[in-house]
């Protein structure tokens, strides 16, 4: 598999749908292909992060750590991408990721990523929306457990 | 210092001189002889034939000769006076010349140990950039000079008195018309000669201070970039270029006027002659065989004088030379240089106080740094100093090693006056570093053992030959008073470094570059250094064995096998280039490189005989079409191109016509430059990199078919140009890392990079071959100035060169200043753990560092000591200023 099914993996990521092609294939040509053995750590929680990925072919698990136990929060697929937030936010990964059977992903580096977006100002707006869709389902997520919270609540407290 | 040139060569060649002269004197009768000899053969000879029939046979030496016997023997007598005096002239001139060299040498060296007697403030005032034009270029005419500075006037003074007296004894009135205008040349030229020579002398200045210029923008080069002064840079060089134009203008217009006066004057004599001498002809009172005797000599009295003239000229330059350089090697406070011996005597055992007795000391400009210092350092405990501002910290730690001095006061090591000690044997006790260690620009081994080079300590073992060129060698340097130690000789100390001779030495230095942290580094820098696999076959056998075992260990496990592309003969590498691919071997110099291989003659005919040629031309064009459609929209100034772009922005324009072209006319029809240009860019393509799927299976196949016919028709002057990859041989040319691995990371493993770090590392530990390859990142040169390390290891490399010799008082300034926080403290444990009961004086840079376990602290300000005491004492002090200045480090 070469440059150009990547950028036609590229293409179908929300993150990515927008950019031209010949800036999805900078992207691909610039980033590395990376395959993981199962069980590989990606990055693990608390971490500072270097890169994102995106995932080529197999599929990852979210853990988080509590209480010295690792819980399992999502799992990532095909043309997921993932540890984004700690390179924008240049904050700690807030999870680990691990390879669930052997893994391909794309490897974006962080000063790589920001050259792109300093670049192509286009690739910047694209992720603020995606950004911004995903507070906004985050904050009706948390609505609708807090609601939910509430609602338990009356049911213990009646 | 000789204040003048001529007491200089009086002093140390007065017999040489004496010599010359003599034998100039002896030459003459010869000299006279040759001249003589010819009037002999004409007028005795070959005229007597006609005159006198009788003249013949002649005696001579009881031998009766006739005319032609006598005509050959005169020959012969000429041909050996010729002879002779050639002999004179020729033993003469290499006398002096020797003479002169002998001189210069004695000069130079005298001048280089000046330099080396410099106290330190001098280097302030003073710039290399001027000590080297001096001791170099300026005395270099000086050594010519010397060989003629009393005979050449002496001999031409002597012609000249002869034929003047020669003339003198024709008539006196044409002997004072002849020398009448003496006076007046020998009182104006040397007066026009003096604005020559003021002129000469600013020349003089001003080349200095070019070549300081010089000096700075080497130096300053980083500044001129970064802050885009070149052209101020080019007009203040200008500028002195002009005045050196004008001065040197100046000179030359009046050097040639003395030249046209002193001409004219001379010409003028010759009317004296004509005009007096042919008035007494007329009147009858000289004889006119007389006057053209006298003409004659006049016209051979001219040669001499001139020559005088000439020389008076050189003699004033060299006058000049000789006083600027020697002026500015003058200075009041040189250190005595019966400091040197390289005999002297250890200081053993080193006395355990160090006593500072009202010890001042002021700059150079008067600002005064320490003022009326009495102290007790001990050399056996380990004592923090802290500076909190002003404090005079630097100085008293340079006054603590000597090197520099006090103004007044006095500092005792011991019994010892520290100002007395021999130099050599301060130099064994004491160790002094700072953060910025000077580096020579040798192998990193030579850098670390530097401190031990006092003295000659091993005679080598010299055959006849090497030992009589050595006996030469001291003979000519005792002639010119220069050193007359063993420059070949093994200078190293191995018993102040603690070891026992060269084979232990090692351990001593792996040692102290683990105790500053040197060693991991020591160790990279051998694994990408290279070896000559003859001189050490021992070593390479043992990489080769690494390399097996590297092999074995990827066959017994299959998944590391993801890690590594090892080389085969039969195999196409996918982590490796094109270039690599075709090669199969590293490229010895510049002929094979890879960039170059699209214009290499021989790789061409090689893709000609393979059928390549055209699909290199059309994977060239689909690589450059990719970089065109990817890159287009950069900034030519970003920095992708670099990192990623097979094509430079500067050039990707001029890619789209040609692979226009391509498109329309096809890759047989494209020529010249523009073909090579699209056929370079294959050769960077690496498979499992780049992804762009243009060397598949079958090129890959074609590809290994091409490396089969490089290396079978390989021209024989390629054949030093490659070394190819063997697996069973060592490669001279490639890194010890490449040799063991003797494979490509492959690209696409995440960590692969680590992984394959810590296989090499298991089996070079496995092996035992560690301390092997930090001696090979020993060998490694650490390039102009240590330019080649980063800051933290040019400082650590001086502090382990400052401990290799086990001072017995460790001096540092700041010496960690550039290690990051923690290796610092690391650091500072250890080497407090080392000297402990030795004396250790170390400036810090945090006062946090004094926490470290320094027996007591000493705490520096406004240039008298604020106070003293352990860490705790003073950190508890109330208003006390280490503890202010803890508290505001916060």
């Amino acid at each position: 598999m070469g440059i150009q099914d990547e950028v036609e993996l590229l293409k179908r990521i929300p993150l990515f749908a927008n950019l031209e092609r010949s800036k999805l294939k900078l992207l691909a040509f610039t980033s590395e292909r990376l395959t993981w053995p199962a069980g590989a750590t990606l990055f693990r929680q608390n971490e500072m992060g270097d890169a994102a990925y995106i995932l080529i072919d197999g599929e990852a698990e979210v853990l988080v750590e509590a209480d010295g136990r690792e819980i399992p929060v999502a799992t990532l697929a095909r043309n997921d991408v993932v540890g984004e937030i700690a390179i924008i936010c240049d904050v700690p990964r807030t999870a680990t990721v691990r390879a669930r059977g052997e893994l391909t992903t794309l490897k974006i580096a962080k000063d790589l990523f920001f050259r792109l977006i300093a670049e192509f100002p286009e690739m910047a707006v694209e992720i603020m929306r995606v950004l911004a869709q995903r507070l906004e389902r985050t904050t009706k997520d948390a609505t609708r457990a807090e609601a939910r919270v509430r609602e338990l609540e009356g049911q213990h407290g009646g | 210092m000789q204040k003048s040139i001529y007491s200089f060569v009086w002093k140390f060649s007065r017999r040489q001189q004496l010599y010359v002269l003599f034998v100039t004197i002896i030459s003459f009768p010869v000299l006279y002889g040759t001249l003589e000899l010819p009037k002999i053969i004409i007028n005795d000879a070959i005229s007597p034939t006609t005159d006198d029939p009788d003249a013949f046979p002649i005696t001579l030496l009881g031998l009766e000769l006739g005319q032609i016997g006598f005509l050959l023997t005169l020959c012969g007598a000429f041909l050996a006076l010729v002879m002779i005096n050639g002999a004179f002239k020729y033993h003469i001139n290499v006398y002096r010349g020797r003479l002169g060299e002998r001189m210069l040498r004695r000069l130079r060296y005298d001048l280089y140990q000046r330099v080396l007697r410099f106290r330190l403030p001098r280097f302030k005032r003073m710039s290399q950039g001027e000590i080297i034009p001096m001791i170099t270029a300026e005395v270099e005419p000086l050594g010519g000079f010397v060989g003629d500075a009393y005979a050449l006037p002496a001999f031409q003074g002597g012609t000249l008195l002869t034929y003047l007296i020669f003339i003198f004894a024709q008539d006196p009135i044409l002997g004072a018309a002849a020398i009448s205008l003496y006076p007046i040349q020998a009182y104006i030229i040397p007066k026009l000669q003096r604005h020559v020579n003021q002129l000469g002398k600013q020349r003089v200045r001003t080349v200095r201070i070019l070549s300081d210029r010089i000096g700075e923008t080497v130096s300053g080069v980083r500044e001129i970039h970064s802050h885009g002064t070149v052209n101020y840079h080019q007009a203040d060089f200008t500028r002195l270029l002009g005045r050196i134009y004008d001065i040197r203008f100046e000179i030359y217009r009046r050097k040639f006027f003395i030249k046209f006066l002193n001409n004219f004057l001379n010409q003028l004599t010759p009317f004296f002659f004509y005009s007096i001498g042919g008035y007494l002809v007329i009147q009858g009172s000289l004889s006119f065989g007389a006057l053209v005797a006298v003409l004659a000599a006049y016209k051979d009295l001219s040669g001499p004088w001139r020559e005088l003239l000439n020389f008076y000229q050189r003699s004033e330059d060299a006058r000049i030379k000789y006083q600027q350089v020697v002026e500015q090697f003058q200075p009041a406070d040189l250190q005595p240089d019966d400091q040197f011996a390289h005999d002297a005597r250890p200081i053993d055992p080193l006395p355990g106080e160090l006593v500072f007795a009202n010890v001042t000391y002021a700059e150079p400009d008067g600002g005064v740094v320490l003022e009326t210092l009495n102290l007790t350092l001990p050399t056996t405990a380990n004592t923090a100093v802290v500076d909190a501002g002003n404090g005079g910290a630097e100085v008293l730690l340079m006054l603590a090693s000597r090197l520099l001095i006090a103004s007044s006061g006095r500092l005792r090591l011991g019994e010892h006056e520290l100002a007395d000690l021999p130099e050599v044997s301060l130099g064994r006790a004491v160790s002094y570093a700072d953060s910025q260690p000077y580096l020579f620009t040798d192998s990193l081994r030579a850098n670390l053992i530097y401190g031990l080079r006092q003295r000659p300590v091993i005679q080598p073992a010299y055959d006849a030959e090497a030992s009589a060129a050595l006996e030469q060698h001291i003979t000519e340097a005792r002639a010119a008073a220069n050193s007359d130690l063993d420059p070949g000789a093994d200078w190293v100390d191995y018993d102040v470094a603690g070891a026992a001779g060269p084979d232990d030495l090692d351990d001593r230095l792996v040692e102290v570059l683990e105790a500053v942290e040197l060693a991991g580094d020591v160790y990279r820098m051998g694994l990408n250094g290279t070896i000559d696999p003859v001189a050490e076959a021992g070593l390479a056998d043992r990489l080769l064995a690494a390399r097996e075992a590297v092999r074995a260990h990827l066959d017994e496990h299959p998944t590391d096998q993801a890690l590594v592309e090892l080389f085969a003969e039969d195999r196409y590498n996918t982590s490796a280039s094109v270039a690599e691919n075709l090669l199969n071997g590293t490229p010895v110099g510049d002929a094979l490189q890879a960039d170059r291989l699209a214009g290499n003659d021989y790789v061409l005919s090689v893709l000609d005989k393979t059928g390549l040629s055209e699909r290199f031309v059309e994977i060239g064009a689909d690589v450059a079409e990719t970089m065109i459609d990817i890159f287009r929209d950069l900034p030519p100034t970003h920095e992708f191109f670099e990192q990623f772009s097979f094509i430079g922005a500067e050039d990707l324009p001029e890619f789209e016509p040609l692979v226009a072209r391509l498109r329309k006319d096809g890759a047989a029809a494209l020529k010249g430059e523009g073909r090579l240009r699209l056929m370079s860019l294959p050769f960077k393509l690496i498979v499992s990199r780049h992804r762009l799927d243009l060397i598949d299976e079958a090129m890959q196949q074609r590809l290994l078919e091409a490396r089969r016919v490089f290396r079978r028709d390989l021209p024989a002057d390629l054949a030093g140009a490659i070394e190819f990859f063997d697996a069973a041989r060592y490669n001279a040319a490639a890194s010890l890392q490449d040799n063991i691995l003797f494979g490509k990371v492959r690209y696409g493993q995440a960590g692969s990079q680590e992984r394959v770090q810590q296989l090499l590392g298991a089996v070079i530990d496995r092996l035992d071959l560690h301390r092997a390859i930090i001696g090979v990142g020993l060998a490694q040169p650490v390039g102009v100035a240590g330019s080649r390390l980063s800051g933290p290891q040019a400082s650590k490399l001086g502090l382990a060169r400052a401990l290799l010799k086990r001072p017995g008082l460790l001096v540092l300034n700041e010496a960690t200043a550039r290690l990051d926080a923690a290796t610092e403290t690391r650091v500072a444990t250890t080497l407090l753990a080392q000297m402990s009961g030795r004396g250790l004086i170390w400036r810090v840079q945090r006062p946090a560092l004094a926490a470290a376990g320094f027996d007591e602290v000493l705490v520096l300000r406004d240039g008298r000591v604020a106070e003293r005491g352990t860490w705790e004492e003073l950190t508890l002090r109330k208003g006390g200023v280490l503890a202010g200045l803890v508290a505001s480090a916060g």
